[in-house]
């Protein structure tokens, strides 16, 4: 066993802190709660990019370093802390490329890899359907073979990121005979696409969070097929462990944790044993959920795609961000309720809206409880219920 | 980083477990509760035969020169066994403690009989109304008269100082900032034993000093320095501890999922029912996160980092992920592990005392905040 990291890496963390404190010295952005999936930046993005970081750990010969999953841990774990808006190469960069590096042809890879390392294509997700949360298998939308082409009908919901997105990375059903989990394929869809429509959808915090997005007779050319048809669902299960694997889970209103510990210090709320033990406990508790994220981080450098490890990390880290956001607002008293913008908001209100917004942080990418099954059955081996 | 065991720390693992399942089945370990001693002598001597005791000890004493994350790896199967006997008292708390700060005619004279088994340690530390594990908390006096101190009062706590050979005595030889340990011979009439009836089942004992006379050579390190080198042990026993728990629950993990997917009822197995699988994922988890916490500070242990942070944060987790862990076990197994024939209790016992011992959560808690800067 060994818990340090090499001379290297920690060179490259600072390398990496130094930049984002530049960043933010030069005024460029302001670290925010949940800037990875909120915070669009294309300059920001752009400026990653021409560090090499983006797709880190990817091949060279389409844009990567080639670098360890543990490297790119350390990455977007000071990305998180600097609370960077990173939200325009975030999915891209997880998992999208990610599954085309895996699944797609040589032809995609070389399409898009390049283009997402360089942070000139941005992705976002069709997964869920109004239909399909949990149950992902039961998706409807629909794609049907015309000449060179699929034609897609149907409805997505909860994308992330898909105002900004130039692409989607869509599941759809191709054999409707086929029993629900054969019948499914994976493709990559132009967002201008004549056809593709998107309407806003506003969360509890009153931030523009997620789009629909409509499909209406959207043509997409059969290169764009990721990977062998109708083995669309098997893949989006290799891609969800690595959209579950990462530090954003745990990290997500990490730029809260840091202040509501300064607030406690400079208020001298610090000096109450409840407050105190509190705010130990949460500290305990990020820093087992940082070693299991790393654990997760080693079993993707074995090669090995991480399934329950990853459903583990993401259902107790989100846990985490959960209790942070409450005890936040507990330490704050009344002034918690206050939002940003608010005259007197402590925090600039970031308080409030991570409270609001942890509701959200046990759903998204496998619910709690889905995850929790995941753990039983293919991390124990308990039967299928 | 890395986060799993060398070729050799894995064959260690794999030869303790062997060698427990076979010398400590549950029946052993229901003997040694009721017996008065708390072990056997001829399992303590094939212990020390196979290196155990002197694992983490320089070869040049007789010992394994393995180090402190070796020893982990063995306590985790110690405690997945629930090993009865003195091996935690003899070797961390005693033996480790001599290696530290006792002189090199000390170490000649006490390490080589320890690692060939022969001898028995243990640490007076704690006393009646001792909570917090500092040095103004120590009031048993050592007062010196001609080349001896004498000691006066009574420890409590103390871990098989019934069957010790030597007791390592924490005492105050000065009223303010004077901590001293002394090296006492455990059979001197001048100490009187109480072995109290422990939740455990081991053998915890009240250790009274009656006047006891020790030589002015067996203070072990410095006079009145003695309390940084008590925080030290204090420090490896915690994580020590630690290591055991995670073997124990480890284990309650793997019987709980064993009986989840044995035990029928509504025509399938339990553990087919997703609140049974949810409670189960919850274990897995809180079982992670304990071996993992665990293993830092006692990887940071052995490489002599500085982890005062790290060893609280594995101390205040495993306490209450233990307690979580074992009222589910509970849950799932139903009536059937709350009898005495099931094997159940014995983790449940060892999981109550292990928390309790060298400090909770609440009190790791304090020293995490400490660290944080609160």
């Amino acid at each position: 066993m060994d818990f340090s990291f090499t001379e290297e890496q920690n060179k490259f963390r600072q390398e990496v802190q130094n930049f984002l404190e530049e960043e933010v010295k030069k005024g460029y952005w302001e670290p925010a709660c949940d800037a990875w999936v909120q915070g669009f930046d294309p300059g920001f993005t752009k400026r990653v990019a021409q560090r090499g970081w983006i797709g880190l750990t990817w091949p060279k010969e389409y844009g990567g370093e080639r670098r360890s999953h543990v490297d790119r841990l350390i990455l977007t774990e000071e990305m998180l802390r600097y609370g960077a808006p990173a939200a325009c190469h975030w999915f891209g960069d997880r998992q999208v490329g990610g599954a085309i590096l895996s699944f797609g042809s040589e032809e995609l890879k070389k399409e898009f890899l390049p283009r997402i390392a360089k942070g000139e294509a941005y992705f976002g997700l069709g997964m869920s359907e109004p239909g399909a949360g949990s149950d992902l298998a039961s998706l409807q939308t629909r794609a049907v073979e015309d000449g060179d082409y699929y034609v897609i009908n149907g409805q997505k919901t909860w994308a992330s990121c898909a105002s900004f997105a130039q692409y989607f990375d869509v599941y759809a059903r191709t054999d409707p005979e086929a029993p629900r989990h054969r019948g499914i394929s994976e493709f990559i869809v132009d967002a201008k696409s004549p056809g593709l429509s998107r309407i806003p959808m506003t969360d509890i915090t009153g931030t523009e969070a997620w789009n629909d997005v409509f499909f209406d007779n959207v043509r997409v050319h059969k290169r764009y097929l990721i990977g062998e048809k109708n083995r669309g669902f098997y893949q989006v299960l290799h891609q969800l462990d690595y959209e579950r694997s990462g530090m954003e889970r745990l990290m997500g209103n990490y730029p809260l944790f840091e202040a509501i510990i300064q607030f406690t210090k400079e208020n001298k709320l610090s000096q109450e044993p409840v407050i105190r033990n509190k705010l130990a406990q949460l500290q305990i508790e990020f820093e087992v959920g940082r070693l299991l994220i790393y654990r997760v981080a080693l079993v993707m450098e074995e090669g090995r795609a991480p399934n329950w490890e990853s459903a583990m990390s993401k259902a107790y880290s989100t846990e985490f961000e959960n209790r942070l956001a409450s005890v936040a607002m507990e330490v704050l008293g009344p002034y918690g309720q206050l939002m940003s913008g608010s005259r007197l908001v402590p925090l600039r209100g970031m308080a409030s809206h991570s409270y609001l917004g942890s509701k959200g942080y046990s759903l998204q990418a496998g619910t709690t409880e889905i995850l929790k099954n995941i753990l039983a059955v293919r991390g124990l081996g308990l039967p299928s219920s | 980083m890395k986060l799993t065991l060398t070729e050799e720390q894995e064959m260690l693992k794999r030869t303790a477990r062997d060698f427990l399942a076979d010398k400590c089945p549950k029946t052993f370990v229901k003997q040694m509760e009721e017996g008065e001693t708390g072990y056997s002598r001829e399992l303590w001597q094939e212990m020390a035969e196979l290196g155990w005791m002197g694992l983490a000890f320089p070869e040049k004493y007789g010992g394994g020169d393995m180090n402190f994350l070796d020893l982990a790896v063995l306590l985790e199967e110690m405690g997945r066994a629930c090993l009865p006997g003195p091996f935690f008292s003899t070797v961390i708390l005693g033996g480790l403690l001599i290696l530290d700060v006792g002189s090199e005619e000390q170490k000649q004279e006490y390490l080589p009989k320890l690692i060939r088994g022969e001898k028995i340690f243990t640490l007076a530390l704690t006393e009646p109304g001792y909570r917090n594990y500092d040095a103004s908390s120590v009031t048993v006096e050592a007062t010196p008269d001609d080349g001896n101190y004498i000691i006066n009062g009574t420890k409590l706590f103390v871990p098989d100082a019934h069957i010790a050979d030597y007791l390592l005595c924490v005492a105050r030889t000065r009223p303010e900032n004077g901590i001293t340990i002394f090296l006492a011979n455990a059979k001197n009439p001048r100490i009187n034993y109480t072995i109290l009836k422990t939740i455990a089942g081991d053998k915890l004992c009240e250790v009274v000093f009656d006047q006891l006379p020790v030589p002015r050579a067996n203070i072990l390190g410095q006079l009145d320095q003695g309390w940084s080198a008590v925080q030290k042990i204090i420090e490896r026993a915690v994580v020590g501890k630690c290591c055991e728990m995670v073997g124990n629950i480890q284990r309650v993990l793997e019987m709980t999922v064993d009986y989840a997917k044995e035990r029928k009822q509504f025509d399938r197995p339990i553990g087919s029912f997703q609140v049974i699988q949810h409670y189960c994922a919850d274990m897995a988890t809180d079982v992670a996160g304990a071996r993992f916490s665990t293993y830092q500070a006692a990887w940071m242990l052995s490489e002599g980092l500085p982890c005062t942070k790290e060893v609280a944060i594995a101390k205040a987790w495993i306490g209450e992920a233990s307690q979580r862990v074992i009222a589910l076990a509970h849950q799932i197994h139903g009536a059937i592990g709350v009898t005495i024939e099931h094997d159940l209790h014995f983790h449940t016992r060892r999981a109550k005392a292990a928390e309790l011992a060298f400090g909770d959560a609440n009190f790791y808690r304090e020293v995490v905040a400490k660290e944080m800067g609160l």
